[in-house]
């Protein structure tokens, strides 16, 4: 039996027309499960491991994607989440599977997930991916234990690992009004990206309230209670002070990670 | 024959015989750059554009009617000449004396002429009123003594419904270029040619179109004086690009003072007025920015373009539309694209003036249209939302390159084609009707046949669509005849002079039917055949609600399953209609379209076995229901593109709306490393070109 046949994930739900996950027109593969609790998620829906997911072979997803194949031309397949290396042997295997029929892959992750014992499967996985959205909650650890409830040091790991790899990245941190909205923390986000060569572009997004109803639906407390939606100046302003951490770090030349306090 | 209008053209075909496609083909520019030679507007396009926008807030603050004409019927030379303001004015010529007065229309039908302008506190001349009742039968006078009982019965219960019986028909398209070209006394002669080999045993046919031919010579002729009223000779060729678009208008303005269509579309005019600019450009006569200048104030005119409706009109069209639609770009048979400079110039417009949705600004869509025009037009659709896409890839093989869209989707090869517009047939209530034998869920009246009534406790598939085939079998044949005789009556009491004198002699004529409620009845049918559908039924027996036990496919996810049921629905319904004979053998075609009139049909309907609540509105066209779509747009747009195109040659639309957010990263919160300069060692700089983020999206609409 081929993998394309057994191999099956837990899919939340597929969105045939992305345009804002990753370059192009892209076929969007949300998976089920996140270890994450993000205090501004807006797909809480996904954060469950089982859910209201439905399992789907490989096979059967390459199908939907490929009767439509002609709107994915200069885009492809994005999967997302949840966290989707929840599944990574999924998706290690769904992106090999991808590849070999030459489509674009774009891997939407937050990191979490990554620890050194499972490297050599990550590497595998970075093999097949040709764009990594790795969205970075919170470069300061308290913040970020605050935010998400988990540690930040796989995500730094998992960064690491994508420069290793030589994988292009695009940089994601939503910058939530009283949250993340912090210069300071910014400027040291774009330090620590400074010496990521492989990082492509950085994207600051606004924070929105659209999945706020889905946790009364869910019946979760919501943290973020009263937060206003940030105004996209507010998103302008921090991405020019992660670019200025950028630069700074680059223009001293430092050749390995800083140290940050 | 040659004329010194001509000086510089390559000739051919279309100097010996009248063939404007030849002539644009021999002589037209593609252009393959971007918009950077336009020009903004000038002080004088400005200075107009505010004086209209005033005219607008008068006309708003009036209740939506500025001023109307309450005793004179309409025809072309009906009114003295109109400006906005005479002196600033390149293009000139109003519908009637004054701008944004609404002239009136009452061969379509007197009732509702009336209606139109009393509605809006006007007094319609007892007079003229008189004169029409006594002495002149209407267009809609002429349908009403001829419809059989049962097309009454089928017309008040709404199972064919938006007929255009009592209103013009319109989506006819005058090639109104010929006047340019040619010059109206060379097109009369050539209809005075017409005339003479129209001959034969002088029976009913060979008799209108003698007839036919003669009312439009003399429309032809009423055109020159309406023109020359304006101070301008449009006898001879128009001999330079600001006469063209005079020209051209006079021609166009002709037909809307003549009728008021529901759908007056003007054609495919860019390409050929391009050949002028470019000729103006290259002598020294004209500069891009007086050119620029001329196109503002004609498109300008053509937003005031006003019709009297009546307020059931408007809430069938959900507003005061006129459809003038410019169709635009395109690419030709011979591989060459048909965009030019002026299709970037019309477009222009839309910065220039500001953005409206009058007129109807249509983009012929191609993938292989130069890359420079379609990223002009992507900026112009995030920037204005007024431009429609229509597939011309799709259009092309049946049409060639020389068609225009009438309305919102019918192609039409321009002066060789013109269509009896049909409107719609209520697809949904028929299933209603094949679940009840005939009997109106809302009315209770017997509108149908007297078909055994499905009386079983849950609804089976294969009987509800043997019942179904049969009671479509029922409609399309009242629903062909309806239009036969609408269409009769049409061409007997208000026939479009002007516009047909603008056509071949021989013509292909369309018989445009339509069905509305397609996604509720493949939905209906999927819940039946997937689902255990149990009809709740009142004292008399009809079912008017329906309980649904499980989960069913539903149209719009791209899932074979229901998209096949609706495709079948589709085809079913088309060779239906294609059993009867019908009026001039026309050749029957099919819409699947509604923009908005579908909230009209659906507050007619009952419940339906998909669980939409009696009342509540129907997709739009070729539409998933609202929220059933659940796997994004394309999934969306794919169980749409299944629909059969020969099935429904007249177009399929899908209407859908996206933030312009939601097309792509584009601002300043999303840095693409390429764009910024970190001063650094050229090694350590990111590799290849990353300013992919805003690459445009390749969507491929199959019929907007």
């Amino acid at each position: 039996m081929k993998a394309g046949e057994y191999m099956k994930g837990r899919v939340h739900s597929i969105e045939t027309m992305g345009t804002v996950d990753g370059p192009g027109m892209r076929f969007v593969v949300f998976l089920q499960g996140c270890p994450m609790r993000c205090a501004y998620c807006h797909n809480p829906d996904t954060w469950d491991n089982v859910g209201d997911s439905t399992m789907m072979t490989i096979d059967e997803i390459w199908e939907q994607f490929e009767r439509n194949r002609s709107f994915y031309t200069n885009g492809g397949i994005t999967v997302t989440g949840g966290e989707p290396l929840v599944q990574i042997d999924f998706v290690l295997a769904l992106f090999t599977y991808f590849k070999e029929r030459g489509i674009h892959t774009c891997l939407d992750t937050s990191g979490i997930t990554y620890t050194p014992v499972q490297r050599s499967k990550f590497e595998a996985l970075l093999a097949v991916t040709d764009l990594a959205m790795l969205d970075i909650k919170d470069i300061d650890p308290t913040h970020h234990k605050d935010i998400t409830k988990q540690s930040i040091d796989p995500v730094k790991a998992f960064a690491k690992l994508t420069t290793a790899t030589n994988t292009d990245v695009w940089i994601r941190h939503v910058i939530v009004p009283g949250l993340t909205d912090n210069k300071d923390r910014h400027y040291r986000l774009g330090f620590f990206l400074g010496a990521m060569p492989n990082i492509k572009a950085l994207d600051c997004l606004p924070y929105h309230v659209m999945g706020v109803n889905k946790y009364k639906e869910l019946n979760i407390p919501y943290r973020l209670e009263g937060t206003q939606a940030a105004p996209k100046e507010l998103a302008v302003a921090a991405s020019k002070t992660v670019l200025a951490g950028m630069k700074a770090y680059r223009q001293h030349q430092w050749s390995v990670w800083p140290q940050e306090g | 024959m040659k004329h010194t209008a001509w000086n510089g053209f390559n000739t051919g075909v279309w100097d010996k015989a009248i063939d404007v496609r030849d002539f644009i083909q021999r002589n037209y520019v593609p252009y393959e750059g971007d918009d950077s030679f336009l020009v903004g507007p000038t002080e004088r396009t400005t200075n107009l554009w505010q004086q209209v926008l005033k005219l607008y807030e008068e006309e708003r603050a009036k209740g939506g009617m500025l001023d109307a004409d309450t005793s004179v019927a309409t025809h072309i030379t009906a009114h003295a000449p109109g400006y906005i303001d005479k002196d600033l004015e390149t293009i000139v010529g109003l519908q009637t004396d004054k701008p944004l007065k609404r002239a009136m229309f009452p061969y379509g039908g007197l009732r509702t002429a009336k209606s139109a302008v009393e509605e809006y506190g006007f007094e319609f001349d007892a007079q003229t009123e008189d004169f029409f009742k006594k002495h002149r039968k209407t267009h809609n006078d002429g349908v009403f003594d001829v419809y059989t009982p049962e097309m009454r019965a089928a017309r008040s219960a709404h199972i064919i419904t938006g007929l255009p019986d009592a209103y013009s028909r319109g989506r006819i398209i005058g090639d109104y270029r010929r006047v340019a070209l040619y010059g109206v006394d060379h097109l009369i002669e050539e209809k005075l040619k017409e005339f003479d080999i129209t001959m034969g045993d002088m029976l009913e046919e060979v008799i209108r179109d003698r007839e036919e031919i003669k009312d439009q010579i003399r429309s032809l002729q009423e055109l020159k004086e309406m023109a020359a009223s304006y101070g301008y000779d449009i006898s001879e060729p128009a001999k330079d690009v600001k006469e063209a678009i005079q020209w051209l208008y006079f021609g166009y303005l002709g037909a809307i003072k003549e009728q008021n269509g529901a759908a007056m579309s003007i054609g495919r005019n860019t390409t050929f007025l391009d050949i002028y600019a470019e000729r103006d450009l290259k002598n020294g006569t004209y500069t891009e920015e007086q050119i620029q200048e001329f196109v503002d104030h004609f498109i300008m005119k053509l937003r005031m373009v006003r019709f009297a409706r009546i307020h059931e009109y408007n809430n069938l069209f959900t507003g005061d539309p006129v459809w003038t639609t410019e169709s635009i770009g395109g690419m030709g048979t011979d591989g060459r694209t048909l965009v030019s400079k002026m299709a970037f110039r019309y477009l222009h417009t839309l910065t220039n003036l500001g953005p409206a949705p009058e007129p109807n600004l249509t983009v012929l869509w191609s993938p292989r249209m130069p890359i420079g025009f379609r990223r002009f037009c992507a900026k112009l659709s995030i920037e204005t939302s007024s431009i429609q896409y229509e597939n011309d890839d799709l259009m092309r093989p049946n049409s060639g390159d020389d068609y225009a869209i009438a309305c919102c989707v019918s192609p039409m090869r321009i002066g060789k084609e013109m269509q009896f517009f049909g409107a719609r047939s209520n697809l949904a209530k028929c299933l209603l009707y094949a679940i009840n034998g005939g009997v109106d869920e809302k009315s209770k009246k017997q509108v149908g046949p007297r078909y055994r009534p499905i009386t079983s406790e849950y609804l089976d598939f294969d009987e509800v669509w043997e019942r179904f085939d049969d009671m479509m079998e029922w409609l399309a044949g009242v629903y062909v005849n309806s239009l036969n005789i609408i269409h009769y009556m049409h061409d007997k009491y208000a026939y479009e002079k002007l516009e047909m004198a603008l056509h071949d002699r021989k013509v292909t004529r369309w018989f445009a039917t339509g069905i509305a409620g397609l996604s509720v009845v493949a939905d209906s049918l999927s819940a039946i055949k997937f689902a255990k559908v149990k009809p709740v039924r009142d004292e008399n027996g009809v079912a008017v609600e329906f309980e649904i036990d499980g989960d069913f496919p539903k149209y719009g996810n791209d899932d074979d399953r229901v998209d096949e049921l609706a495709a079948k629905v589709v085809s079913t319904f088309m060779n239906k209609i294609r059993k009867h004979p019908t009026y001039r053998h026309s050749v029957p075609t099919m819409s699947l379209l509604t923009i908005t009139s579908n909230v009209v049909y659906g507050t007619a309907t009952g419940s339906t076995p998909d669980g939409r609540k009696a009342g509540e509105a129907f997709a739009p066209g070729a539409n998933p229901m609202h929220g059933r779509d659940s796997h994004g747009a394309i999934a969306s747009l794919a169980s749409v593109a299944k629909m059969p195109w020969r099935d429904s040659s007249d177009g399929i639309s899908n209407t859908f709306s996206i933030v312009p957010d939601a097309l792509g990263k584009t601002g300043e919160a999303f840095v693409s490393m390429s764009d910024f300069d970190f001063d650094l060692d050229p090694s350590q700089l990111p590799n290849g070109n990353t300013n992919f983020a805003c690459s445009e999206p390749n969507v491929t609409i199959d019929e907007k």
